[in-house]
């Protein structure tokens, strides 16, 4: 019955647009451009540190360009879909025991944030200290 | 006047050069009735020339997923009832060539199935006998048994790979219930073959084909999670690597 008497169908382009799901999944494999331009800012800024004084004033100006905001808030909206969506899917991936007994989802799942909290708060500290 | 409910059914048949095409029919709209209830009374009462594939009727043989308004379903399981008014579309699942009408070719699941090798693989010789024969059985606790239940519950009813865009762009992709198959002997207390499983899924048509869009999992009939099976052979994959990188061979 594999002979050649079968119909292949074709995968249309758009396949991704038929469900909320795939919609989803596509676009959290997209945020990943965002998350690699985050880094790219993030080491432009290092640079202008390190180079002078009037190099760190021009990246802030540049920074508060109205095309870099506007790119830097779209980015920030993908960041936190990529952020949200794999912290929930963690514990799929992850199949922690202790002392036999199966962590359930929702623990892993609050341990991320609770990392993403303290990570936050240290370099609040930081900046600000 | 019983009411009633429209079924628009893909037809295609190989002798004919004519594309698939939707063809309508009316059946009853009973409480009780599925998908599959009403395909039956088609083939019975109104074209005995549908070709469909069904048999226990209860969503444990596996055999009649079909794509029901577009998302994989066991007809056996989705009632008329929750998708009236209607029409309800009903297509061969997607992802593989048709055979005929709903019917499907799986004959690329059952290639790719025993590469997965799906039985318990020993490395020591505990039970022979002195003929070589299979002599007593391997005990197992109940906590043993829990570890790989799950992923033991597989039918192999396809709506995985009818779910998963991967398989549908590149049909070499090993695919959802074949890898979480192997997670199930994987984790298997009687098993030793987790290393030569690893050696077929690590390529890059394993578990790396996929990208975790988990569709596989929401589909699944009987809550298997292969898209959890197969981010935690990612996982085993990665520490095998880094291990063999930072290790001398004797702690690996």
């Amino acid at each position: 019955m594999s002979g050649n008497l079968t119909l292949r169908r074709p995968i249309s382009t758009w396949w991704w647009l038929r469900k909320r799901t795939y919609f989803v999944f596509v676009m959290r494999e997209l945020s990943s451009i965002f998350v690699a331009w985050y880094v790219l800012f993030l080491l432009l800024l290092v640079r202008a540190i390190d180079r002078s004084e009037g190099a760190y004033a021009d990246f802030l100006d540049w920074a508060a360009s109205p095309v870099i905001v506007a790119v830097n808030v779209v980015a920030f909206a993908f960041i936190v879909l990529h952020a949200v969506t794999w912290f929930s899917l963690t514990p799929q991936a992850l199949a922690l025991r202790v002392g036999g007994r199966p962590v359930p989802g929702w623990l892993i799942i609050a341990g991320q944030y609770a990392g993403l909290a303290i990570v936050s708060v240290l370099i609040w500290w930081l900046v600000n200290r | 006047m019983e009411s009633t409910i429209r079924l628009s059914v893909t037809r295609w048949r190989p002798d004919k050069s004519t594309p698939p095409g939707q063809q309508e029919y009316e059946v009853p709209l009973r409480k009780e009735w599925t998908v599959l209830d009403g395909l039956n009374h088609i083939k019975d009462e109104i074209d005995q020339t549908l070709a469909f594939r069904w048999s226990c009727r209860m969503g444990i043989c596996g055999s009649c997923g079909m794509n029901v308004n577009g998302e994989p379903r066991l007809t056996c399981g989705a009632f008329l009832s929750d998708y009236a008014p209607g029409p309800i579309r009903v297509e061969p699942l997607a992802n593989f060539p048709i055979a005929r009408d709903l019917v499907v070719d799986m004959s690329d699941f059952m290639k790719k199935l025993p590469r997965m090798k799906p039985w318990i693989i020993r490395d020591d010789d505990a039970l022979l006998d002195g003929d070589g024969e299979i002599d007593g059985e391997y005990l197992q606790t109940p906590e043993e048994l829990d570890a790989y239940k799950q992923f033991s519950m597989c039918i192999n009813c396809m709506l995985c790979y009818a779910a998963c865009p991967v398989y549908g762009l590149d049909p070499d992709f090993v695919g959802p219930a074949a890898i979480a198959l192997a997670e199930r002997y994987d984790l298997d207390s009687r098993d030793h073959g987790a290393r030569e499983r690893l050696d077929v899924l690590i390529e890059h048509e394993g578990v790396w084909g996929c990208t975790f869009v988990g569709e596989c999992t929401r589909v699944c009939p009987k809550h298997v999670d292969p898209a959890g099976a197969i981010q935690r052979y990612k996982l085993k994959a990665a520490q095998q690597t880094v291990k063999a990188f930072l290790l001398p061979r004797g702690m690996r």
